[in-house]
């Protein structure tokens, strides 16, 4: 079988990359392109730790065909915050203990990132329910929601200090 | 003097020891997507494997044909136990004294069983020529009822020789693995024959499976021309491992180095040797190449240790008025194809007999029957210290089923049994000597902080009126006062496969003042190189900031029995304390040598050694440490260092108390978790926050387990719940928001004072959550219910009762 | 976890897509949102050799409210579905539907089209349509032609639908009255344990017309006439509900599984009913 040859913008990075159609893209992430943030945890699309953000949507890149991606912007856990500026996320997540074995944690961020876009302001409920297709075996969740909504808070508060 | 000391506070404080919620330094890598699990190691040339599995729980192997998986592209071999004969490793020996195949030699016992080892020049590769080796079964009738397989003529394991002994003891049966007992059997029957009020129950703590996020896996490098074989692997006793992997390859063990790299959870599941780890070694040594075995989640939940299957008969007696006489437990053990426990040796029930619980009860008896079915092997998993999730949840039924018999309040009737405080050191009926504990006082707080009475007058409330059809929902208060047992433990009685379960800490000073410190443990998650560099910060006067922490290589690291059954803090948490203390030891005399007095003339404060007397002449560890590099000291050598192989001399006896309410949808079988108050007393209390973080997530296993989790078979052995659509891993929106609070009660033998933690909210919360549900229906008239309570059981336990009308 | 090799389509057109079908017949599938399709070639249950890639069609995209007529391009996602104010205007029970699926990130990749084509038993929208008398349209090589949702399934993964004709587009008349969709599941993210949708509109204090779907109950969604007969000119109190109820349980058929046996099925099927008929006629 040929390979397809796609391109892939990548944490701000444009990669040009040969792949088997059948070649999903947490795998063309994980092993073409050393992108090893996002994890594999199950085969039924179940667990969300393979979570990236594509063109303004959270999508688990396991059940996505990489060719299916071609032209598309993709931000993983690499692309929030560097290490000497961390995204508030990440900042949140460690001052409230949300994560323990760090497995589920680059999804969950990446997931987190995009749903306080969708709804900057959430309350508990709306990030639990927002957070639902992100699966954690260590915390509970309730450190999770914590952090999220201190980096809410926090965003927004920066926010309203900037206008 | 120096004008800008900052004051002893401060000192304390810049520390970050023991007791404060330091924020974790692994988050960092973490948080960036930067962590390094195995599935992220990648070496040149490195091959993939993946297995051809038993899609039958019980057939005869006739033949496997690999022609047509040797013509796909990019597969280089196809493994079977006929290739593995030679080496003598088609079969490997378990953790519990029996012996499992690698690979399926002439039969297969469960299904998912490994049957072929496929290795390809990548997973892609690997899949298809899975899926073209063609293997022909011959069906065999399945067992999947442990009782029936104690009276069947179906032999499982043709392998053990019929009338032998096993590994503990007489085999009754051939489907039969061992007896176990403890405690006094006639005593027991006499009391409970003699006694006022006995109930008798059968309580099944059903099969289920620690699915920790990242599945097992491994890679395995074998340097042809050093001669040296390196492993990274998803383990939890990285140094167990090497010992394992030494005799079974017949590489010395200085040639071989496992990494225990990050791991995604464990919880249990990564403890034991899988075939995977073999075939992948093998594969490599025969290739000369890396190979790299990942399963996926089906093979995970299929094939990897599972938790539980205990069935157990309980019959408990007491006078009339509520005083336990004795206790009396048969256990029916359903442990798999293959008796594949993770258990001490000498254990194999494991420490089952903590189920006289937190209870002074004065006669018990326990017999366990481990007995072999077509499912898969394994058995202690899931943050359960060696069956102790088994044995609370035992203990905790049959008090309130004693409490049903006697028409007793069953918090009344816990206190009424309780251990006392003066009672410690307590040994109990099946002995086990509890360290220390203070019931009371930890179920007086955890009754007034949910408001226990006025919960028991709105349930009497909301009975009345389900009867008079003004509400379908029923109100449920679960209690649990539980006592566990971790640490494992003292070596003349435990030890995995011969080595003894003592672990260590051995600790480097820089010459400018910071530390190293390596362990034998290895965190799947507890954050160690956290809270060990507290304990040690503590003792050694260096902040823990300036401390790395490092485990799980064995190549550097000294040798420990590795991270599970919350034994970390324990034995290598007293191991780091005592290392530490042999440092300020050594601190002592340079200090004293530095500030020109005896070494009996200087005292220990904070960081610093301080002159007796003069607290104006001192010597800070870090002058101390640059001292050690820098000065000829008379008896002293040169450098800062020290080691602790720590032999505890018992275990450690955490406790706690918790209140789960619950609302249940009469109707739909739902349920809500109104509140759930969780009450630990892990001792001394290293980084609260990191406890807290156990708890929470501890109490979300517990939540899975009791609430519908469960890795269920069908009547030929299918497996029914072998992915995430059917097994029960609640998402953020099922899982509630949890009340912690604590008591500390030290542990008297222990450097610091302190207990495990970790296991016991899995340990406690699963009878909270199960209590619940049997106390919304008391007034109903259940006795029990099995777990786990999802939505048509709970119909179903509502329907039997008649209240569906 | 590792699908079977397959060679990739993406046409810019249907008639592109047709033709593909037409020269592979049933080595070839359509992929649109692929959160139902990849799953199952992952765990190779799916085998095909052909892939057609939906998601550059223009003509499958969109939502367009005409006056009383609501069309939904097949490609629409459950996500779009409910970000999209002017359908929640139009039929409030379809946002209310589709939060109940799956979880955030299959929503924002499953589509409306995958979901009502596949004719998988446990998916939400196809009885939702059938609740909501939608039309589905079809084009194949002999041309377009449209397909009531209420005569599309015959059984599980059996459809109306020709192997190369293709789903484009779903359309229903805006309803009136009260609405409810009301799902037992297990978790976030299972399938229903038992699902109703119900739209009923009232006149004068009574059940003017009520239309009702159950869904996986049985290998097909069940639009049942006489469930929303037996509302239907009654004060939908009790007595009418309960007639509704035993009407529906002579037309659903549940299967026992992990989430229980048949009769717990039919048990809360009725519960999850009533709690629905009453929630569309508080609304009504």
């Amino acid at each position: 079988m040929a390979k397809t040859h796609i391109t892939l913008t990548v944490n701000g990075e444009a990669k040009e990359l040969l792949v088997d159609p059948r070649e999903l893209l947490i795998h063309t992430l994980r092993e073409q392109l050393d992108v090893t943030g996002p994890h594999i945890g199950c085969e039924t699309s179940h667990c969300g730790a393979c979570t990236v953000d594509i063109d303004g949507k959270s999508v688990k890149s396991c059940t996505l065909f990489s060719v299916q991606a071609n032209g598309a912007d993709i931000t993983t856990i690499e692309g929030l915050g560097t290490p000497d500026e961390l995204h508030v996320l990440q900042q949140a997540f460690r001052e409230h203990h949300g994560l323990q074995c760090g497995y589920c944690t680059p999804g969950m961020i990446t997931r987190a990132h995009r749903l306080l876009q969708e709804n900057p302001n959430p309350t508990e409920e709306e990030v639990r329910f927002g957070m639902a297709g992100n699966l954690c075996r260590c915390t509970g969740y309730q450190n999770i929601v914590k952090s999220i909504m201190a980096a809410a808070a926090e965003m927004n508060a920066a926010q309203e200090a900037a206008e | 003097m120096n004008d800008m000391t900052p004051s002893r506070e401060d000192r304390v404080a810049n520390l970050k020891g023991l007791g404060t919620s330091r924020k974790r330094v692994e988050d960092a890598r973490f948080t960036q997507g930067k962590g390094n699990y195995v599935d992220d190691v990648k070496l040149p040339g490195m091959l993939f494997g993946d297995f051809v599995r038993s899609p039958y729980a019980h057939a005869r192997v006739k033949a496997i044909n690999t022609d047509e998986a040797m013509k796909v592209p990019g597969v280089l071999a196809v493994l079977t136990a006929k290739d593995l004969e030679p080496l003598n490793l088609h079969w490997m020996p378990t953790l519990a004294g029996d012996k499992q195949m690698v690979l399926a030699d002439g039969k297969v016992l469960f299904q998912g069983q490994e049957v072929a080892f496929v290795v390809a020049e990548d997973r892609y590769a690997a899949a298809d020529g899975v899926e073209a080796v063609e293997v022909e079964y011959e069906e065999l009738p399945v067992i999947t009822d442990p009782f029936h397989a104690l009276e069947t003529d179906i032999v499982l394991r043709e392998d053990l020789e019929a009338g032998a002994d096993g590994a503990h003891g007489p085999r009754k049966h051939h489907n039969h693995i061992f007896l176990w007992e403890e405690g006094d059997e006639a005593a027991t029957e006499q009391a409970i024959g003699e006694a006022e009020v006995v109930a008798e129950e059968m309580v099944y703590y059903h099969r289920t499976h620690p699915c920790p996020l990242e599945t097992c896996g491994a890679v395995a490098s074998m340097d042809k021309v050093n001669g040296k074989l390196t492993v990274w692997g998803t383990f939890q006793a990285p140094h167990v491992v090497r010992t394992v992997a030494s005799l079974l390859s017949g590489i010395e063990e200085h040639n071989i180095r496992v990494i225990s790299p990050d791991i995604g959870g464990g919880f249990g599941n990564k403890v034991g040797v899988y075939p995977g780890y073999v075939c992948a070694i093998v594969a490599s040594i025969v290739t000369g190449k890396p190979v790299k075995w990942i399963e996926d989640r089906m093979e995970n939940l299929m094939s990897t240790a599972f938790a539980r299957d205990y069935w157990m008969k309980g019959k408990i007696s007491a006078t009339k008025d509520g005083k336990i006489t004795g206790l009396h437990c048969h256990v029916t053990a359903d442990h798999g194809a293959f008796d594949a426990c993770a258990d001490p040796t000498k254990f194999p029930a494991g420490f089952f007999h903590i189920c006289t619980g937190s209870y002074d009860i004065p006669v018990a008896y326990v017999g366990v029957d481990g007995v072999y079915t077509n499912k898969a092997p394994g058995g202690v998993a899931y943050r359960c210290s060696f069956r102790v999730t088994e044995a609370a949840y035992f203990i905790e039924r049959m008090i309130e089923v004693l409490a049903i018999e006697l028409g007793m309040d069953a918090a009344e009737l816990r206190a009424k049994n309780f251990i006392k405080k003066e009672q410690f050191p307590y040994t109990s009926a099946l002995g086990w000597e509890y360290d220390s504990g203070d019931y009371h006082t930890a179920w007086e707080k955890a009754l007034k902080s949910v408001d226990y009475e006025g919960l028991r007058k709105e349930q009497a409330e909301r009975v009345e009126a389900f009867k008079r059809g003004e509400t379908r929902k029923l109100l449920g208060i679960g209690l649990t006062h539980f006592t566990e047992i971790v640490g494992a433990g003292p070596v003349k009685n435990c030890d995995i496969l011969g080595m003894g379960m003592f672990d260590s800490c051995e600790i480097r000073i820089h010459p400018t003042g910071s530390a190293i410190a390596r362990l034998g443990t290895i965190s799947q998650g507890q954050g160690h190189a956290t809270t060990f560099a507290q304990i040690l910060a503590s003792e050694i006067g260096i902040s823990a900031d300036s401390i790395t922490i490092e485990e799980g290589d064995t190549d550097t690291a000294p040798y420990g029995l590795g991270t599970y059954g919350s034994r970390s803090t324990p034995v290598a948490g007293a191991a780091t304390a005592m290392a530490g203390r042999k440092i300020r030891a050594k601190a002592q005399m340079i200090a004293a040598y530095l500030l020109e007095v005896h070494d009996d003339d200087v005292e220990w404060d904070v960081d610093r050694f301080v002159v007796k007397g003069a607290p104006e002449r001192f010597k800070t560890m870090a002058e101390i440490a640059y001292a050690s590099y820098n000065q000829a000291i008379p008896g002293v050598e040169p450098g800062l260092e020290a080691v602790s192989y720590y032999d505890p001399p018992n275990m450690t006896y955490p406790f706690g108390a918790y209140i789960c309410v619950m609302e249940i949808d009469v109707d739909t079988g739902e349920h809500e978790i109104r509140q759930f108050y969780a009450l630990d007393d892990c001792g001394t209390r290293i980084n609260p926050m990191v406890i807290e973080g156990q708890v929470h997530g501890g109490l979300t296993e517990a939540l899975a387990i009791a609430m519908g989790q469960e890795i269920a078979y069908d009547e030929i052995g299918n497996v029914k719940t072998g992915t995430l659509m059917d097994f029960f891993l609640p998402t953020s929106w099922e899982t509630p928001n949890y009340t912690t609070d604590h008591t500390e009660t030290p542990s008297p033998h222990h450097p610091i004072g302190a207990k495990g933690v970790g296991e016991s909210p899995n340990v406690g919360g699963v009878p909270a959550f199960s209590n619940a549900v049997h106390d919304a229906f008391r007034a109903f008239g259940l006795r029990q219910s099995h777990m786990p309570h999802d939505h048509w059981r709970i119909w179903k336990t509502a329907h039997d009762l008649g209240l569906h009308g | 976890m590792i699908p079977a090799a397959f060679e990739y389509h993406r046409p810019a057109d249907i008639a592109e897509a047709i033709e593909v079908l037409q020269e592979h017949g049933d080595d070839a599938r359509v992929i649109a949102g692929g959160h139902s399709l990849i799953p199952m070639m992952k765990l190779r249950m799916a085998s095909l050799e052909h892939l057609i890639d939906l998601q550059s069609i223009e003509v499958l995209k969109g939502i367009s409210i005409d006056g009383a007529r609501v069309s939904l391009g097949a490609m629409t996602t459950q996500h779009e579905i409910i970000a999209d104010d002017a359908l929640a205007a139009a039929a409030p029970i379809i946002r209310e539907a589709a939060l109940q699926i799956a979880d955030p990130q299959v929503r924002y990749m499953g589509t409306i089209g995958g979901n009502v084509a596949n004719g998988d038993p446990g998916n939400d929208m196809p009885g939702l349509m059938q609740c909501l008398d939608a039309s589905y349209t079809l084009v194949g090589p002999d041309g377009t032609r449209e397909v009531a949702a209420r005569d599309f399934y015959e059984a599980a993964y059996m459809t109306e639908r020709e192997d190369e004709e293709i789903l484009t587009r779903i359309s229903f008349d805006a309803p009136s009255g009260g609405h409810a969709y009301e799902k037992q599941k297990r978790k976030i993210g299972d399938y229903a344990t038992a699902a109703a949708a119900v739209l009923i509109t009232k006149e004068g204090g009574q059940v003017a017309s009520a239309s009702i779907a159950m869904t996986n109950l049985s290998d097909t969604p069940v639009f049942s006439e006489a469930a929303g007969a037996a509302l239907e000119g009654t004060d939908c109190g009790a007595d009418a509900i309960k007639a509704a109820v035993a009407a529906m349980l002579d037309d659903i058929d549940p299967g026992e599984d992990n989430r229980g046996p048949v009769e717990f099925k039919r048990h809360v099927a009725g519960v999850i009913l009533t709690r629905a008929i009453a929630r569309a006629w508080s609304r009504a």
